[in-house]
């Protein structure tokens, strides 16, 4: 695991944040440092912990299948930033 | 060279709920755009999800029906990734631990294309093998206009069971097989109505050609905006062909999205932008993990249906008739239900049978519109296995019945304002018989000539004089008996 | 001592009483507000016209009633703004109640307004916030921690009678701490998250800020309990917590983990926390030394698993159902990129890069699942720790408040300020921070107050209210006042 290898550009954009270079530049060198002390974990020995998550629940926590009121189209859209016709507006997606 | 086709799908069915997935909205299809919505299908801040029991009984249930082991414990993860439809911008999905694994989708003959039944390539009751059943929910519906698009979020949530199977499809007849055996299977479990063109059943085909013989797959194409199953055979065709041409001409597949364009009959590649795709998996922080051997199994297990092979072998073996007769039947739950109601209080089981798939079906393609009360199959046909009508009234009978019934009259009663008796009095079908062999010389003398066939002429004659009511078999004993004794 | 200095539970009995009344209590808070609270800036929106109204039909039988109760800016309140102090969700008007907010109207509390927050529960000392950051009351020079600073603030200056906070890695013990009042995690469980907006959800609780450990009792008698929309909501009874605050705590085993105690922890707060032990000794308490062998991995862990889950969490904020949107986007990818590059302030940026980085392809395993497992390790801690002892005492943060703008240059040395309390929230298990002294002034700095925290196990709030209460009912830091 290397700290340096931070690609933040790449990171950025799978979520969906447009950085300015000034931004990328920072970013790289404060997440590195960060990086840099997560790095710490790496020596811990986690041998002992093998599947945290094979044990099986003892209850299960299931909503039954009953109807509850919905809110109306307006309600639903009032937060819309751009809404037509009931429904909420984005730029095209493609194809 | 010879080549074959690899070919695999995934299959996301809608389950058949009342409510979506994590929310109590209304699970329909349909509706004014954003009126089956609430915060938590919309994914405003600080909305939670809880799953729906139904949802996961009636995936264990599809589990149980294909064969799947069914973990004991599974969980849900979030799937990341950016489109307008997505409400959270992560779908609740399942990654590692899946509620089903294994299993197999059975080709049965009728599953496949009815000019693919006979031919010689056709493997009958191949097993396609499942990979994995999930579950997760369905992201909204969006339409699209010069410049924008518009997004309404009613399918948001949707129960949404996603069946990956193996690459073990060889030929579209195949893969048209194999969603009309799963879409079977769906709905016999009530499971989902599996409906294509509602989006209920969507298909994505993955598909790649290699020399025969080779064990290596091919680089693989996937197809998408498939819409009937019969679609999905086409494209594959289309799509085969084409990989094949590109490949004997030393040309090489690139990996790609492929679009069939069911008016063109063809694949063009989708334009996409590339954007680099990371789902990055990872628990569901949200949910609890599942416990399905706390009541979920065995809630499944109750649920069971008998699946369309025991049905076949139980009707062939409890009504007696033919084994093609039992996989029709038995091809839809409402058909074998209506034909076991049917054919209760009949003596002769198979001609119900006979009633229902080739005078019926024949001319009507579904049930769906019948309007005729099950039990009059058996009172027709009972009367038919008495001799107390022919078969010849007892089709018009029917045709009358099913089709000409203004007054809803019962088989019973159309016989009898039809005035049909069958006449079984020996006297009256004598002198009918003196009468055919009087006129009929050339017959007899074929007859007494050894051909034997002639006497279906005589019988004819008698049947006409008697107006279609005289008992054919008595008419045939009675001629017999007395050109023997000319 | 005025009206507005009562705790929750005076103030209660002189409303029962009607020897005073809800709209006298709300218009002596609202004075109060408008007096200090533009040099505290505790409050991001205040509804004075309804509080007013809510009042005149407030029900002081109820166990909240006619009580004003200031919320954090995360959590959902039906009809109004809620922003969580990012600019991504001005205009946002909440379409529902958080279960928590329901439970509090159920009470009959009045709902007063909504207090100042790092962005998205992301910072340790409310300087994050888009709308300006919080003072501390003790010293506006300082910073009040984060990052429910609005909400300690608020009732560390007596501009509210009890508030709500939100707790991922310590946002409601350090400003506690930092601003002199009384602030409690719960058990991850105890307490619905619906409708808070989400940080890190596997971390998160609500919980609340009061000015005495028995209106925390009492605050928490309403919050908890199982809610059928929040899944994972324990369905473990709620016992009665304010009924066995007898004082009395003789006999009862109280841990001390060596590795809390280390280099980097401020002399003073280290006498003040030391001295807090020596107290419980003398009120009868058995002080076992203990040991927390993964503590100092905690931080590391913890920005690893709660940038992961923020990642995803605050992928919705796309300008697409509710928000702002950039203006005139040319496409889809163009929409998010600049919405989002608009809307969220860098410390947030920091972590959704930070945690989509650990999630991503090639370095889940060495970083997500890898602190997963190490999180396992600091649970089997805190769990084998209260096998031998009731509850755990450590100081709540290193130091005390520090000034503004401090530490806003280095992201990491602002993350180590949560060094004491993020291992709780990795274990699951409860906390309180509560008064223990003050440290001394210093050229311009005033006497700021230090916290002592007291963790216990699972489902053991009773234990950690019932020691607080001991302390502070023999201490009496509570009593002192702030400056402003």
């Amino acid at each position: 695991m290397s700290s340096q290898g931070i690609d933040v550009q790449y990171v950025a954009d799978l979520a969906r944040l447009r950085l300015s270079a000034d931004e990328v530049a920072t970013f790289q060198k404060q997440l590195s440092d960060i990086l840099g002390y997560v790095d710490q974990l790496q020596k811990v020995d986690v041998s002992s912990v093998e599947a945290i998550t094979a044990s099986a629940p003892t209850s299960n926590n299931l909503r039954t299948d009953e109807l509850k009121p919905s809110i109306s189209a307006e309600e639903a859209l009032a937060n819309a930033p751009v809404q037509s016709d009931n429904l909420f507006i984005v730029p095209r997606m493609v194809e | 060279m010879e080549y074959e086709a690899v070919i695999g799908l995934e299959v996301h069915v809608q389950l058949k709920t009342n409510t979506k997935m994590f929310c109590g909205c209304i699970n329909k299809y349909g509706g004014l755009p954003n009126t089956h919505v609430c915060p938590i299908c919309l994914g405003m801040p600080g909305v939670m999800p809880t799953p729906n029991h139904d949802a996961v009984v009636k995936t264990i249930l599809t589990g149980l029906m294909l064969e799947c082991n069914i973990a004991t414990r599974c969980k849900f993860d979030r799937k990341n990734y950016f489109y307008p439809d997505m409400p959270k911008n992560y779908q609740i999905s399942q990654y590692d631990e899946p509620l089903c694994e294994g299993g197999a989708v059975t080709l049965n003959l009728l599953a496949y294309p009815k000019d693919a039944q006979k031919l010689e390539t056709t493997v009958v009751d191949k097993k396609v093998r499942l990979v994995r059943i999930h579950l997760e929910e369905d992201v909204a519906k969006s339409q699209h206009d010069e410049g924008q698009s518009g997004v309404d979020f009613n399918r948001a949530g949707t129960p949404l069971m996603e069946i990956v199977s193996e690459a073990d499809m060889r030929t579209p007849e195949e893969a048209f097989a194999y969603l009309t055996a799963l879409k079977q299977i769906l709905i016999y479990g009530n499971v989902s109505d599996a409906d294509m063109e509602k989006g209920q059943l969507r298909c994505d085909v993955n598909v790649s050609v290699r020399p025969k013989g080779q064990e290596k797959f091919g680089t693989k194409c996937e197809i998408k905006n498939l819409n009937s199953i019969s679609a999905v055979r086409r494209s594959l065709k289309y799509e085969i062909d084409r990989q094949i041409e590109v490949v004997s001409e030393g040309g090489t597949i690139r990996q790609e999205t492929r679009r069939w364009n069911d008016v063109k009959g063809e694949t063009a590649v989708m334009r996409i932008k590339e954007q680099a795709h990371d789902y990055r998996y990872f628990p569901e922080p949200d949910l609890l993990p599942l416990n399905t051997s706390l009541g979920l199994r065995s809630e499944a297990e109750v649920l069971m249906p008998e699946l369309p092979s025991a049905k076949k072998a139980r009707l062939a073996t409890q009504y007696g008739v033919s084994e093609y007769q039992a996989s029709v039947l038995s091809s839809e739950v409402a058909l074998a239900d209506y034909f076991e109601k049917a054919a209760e209080a009949a003596k002769d089981k198979g001609l119900v049978a006979n009633f229902l798939l080739n005078d019926y079906l024949a001319i009507n393609s579904d049930l769906s519109t019948i309007a005729v009360p099950a039990p009059w199959f058996s009172e027709l046909a009972n009367e038919l296995t008495a001799g107390k009508i022919n078969s010849k009234q007892a089709k018009e009978v029917f045709g009358l019945m099913v089709s000409d019934n203004p007054g809803n009259l019962t088989p019973l009663e159309i016989i009898k304002a039809k005035g049909f008796v069958q006449v079984t009095d020996t006297g009256a079908l004598e002198a009918w018989c003196d009468q055919a062999i009087a006129n009929g010389a050339r017959s007899v003398a074929d007859y007494k000539a050894g051909k034997v066939a002639a006497l279906n002429a005589l019988k004819g004659q008698v049947m006409k004089l008697s107006k279609g009511q005289a008992n054919p078999q008595t008419v045939g004993e009675i001629l017999e008996q007395k050109l023997k004794a000319l | 001592m005025s009206m507005i200095h009562f705790s929750v539970t005076a103030l209660r009995k002189q409303l029962a009483a009607k020897e005073i009344s809800p709209v006298e209590v709300v218009d002596a808070l609202l004075a109060r507000i408008e007096a200090i609270d533009p040099q505290v800036k505790a409050y991001l929106h205040v509804d004075a016209a309804a509080a007013r109204e809510a009042a005149k039909s407030a029900d002081v039988t109820r166990p909240l009633g006619g009580v004003p109760i200031a919320i954090k800016d995360v959590l959902n309140v039906k009809g109004d703004p809620c922003t969580c102090a990012s600019k991504i969700l001005k205009g946002y008007i909440a379409p529902y109640d958080a279960t928590t907010i329901g439970k509090l109207r159920d009470a009959g509390a009045i709902l007063l307004g909504r207090t100042n927050m790092d962005e998205f529960a992301m910072g340790s000392s409310t300087e994050n916030s888009s709308w300006g950051s919080t003072r501390n009351p003790w010293s506006l020079a300082h910073i009040p921690g984060g990052s429910s600073g609005g909400s300690a603030a608020a009732v560390g200056a007596h501009e509210a009678f009890a508030a709500l906070g939100s707790d991922t890695g310590g946002s409601i013990r350090q400003p506690a701490a930092l601003c002199g009042c009384v602030g409690l995690k719960p058990t991850y469980g105890r307490v619905s998250r619906f409708g808070l907006v989400a940080f890190a959800s596997s971390l998160d609780q609500i919980g609340p800020f009061t000015k005495t450990v028995e209106d925390a009792a009492l605050l928490m008698n309403v919050l908890s309990g199982h809610d059928p929309l929040d899944n994972t909501s324990s369905r473990q009874q709620v016992p009665d917590l304010t009924a066995r605050l007898t004082g009395d705590i003789k006999g009862m085993k109280l841990g001390v983990p060596k590795e809390y105690f280390i280099e980097g922890i401020d002399p003073q707060v280290d006498a003040a926390v030391k001295a807090a032990i020596a107290k419980y000794q003398e009120l009868g308490a058995e002080i076992v030394e203990i040991s927390l062998p993964h503590t100092e991995h905690a931080v590391a862990v913890y920005y690893i698993l709660a940038t992961a889950e923020a990642s995803a969490n605050l992928a919705r904020f796309d300008g697409v159902r509710y928000g702002t949107r950039a203006e005139k986007p040319t496409g889809v990818l163009d929409m998010y990129g600049r919405t989002r590059a608009e809307g969220f302030g860098p410390e947030v940026k920091r972590r959704i890069i930070l945690g989509t980085y650990v999630l991503s392809s090639g370095y889940a395993d060495a970083y997500y699942k890898h602190a997963q497992k190490v999180q396992e390790l600091i649970r089997q801690d805190f769990h084998k720790a209260f096998e031998k002892v009731d509850a755990i005492l450590t100081p709540t943060s290193p130091t005390a408040a520090f000034k503004a703008g401090e530490r806003t240059a280095s992201p990491l040395q602002m993350y180590l300020a949560d060094i004491f309390t993020i291992a709780v929230n990795l274990a699951g298990v409860c906390g309180i921070s509560l008064p223990c002294g003050f440290t001394m002034p210093e050229g311009d700095t005033p006497r700021l107050p230090i916290g002592l925290q007291i963790i216990g196990p699972n489902w053991g709030e009773e234990t950690i209210l019932r020691a607080g209460h001991a302390y502070e009912q023999s201490t009496g830091w509570h009593k002192e006042l702030p400056p402003i």
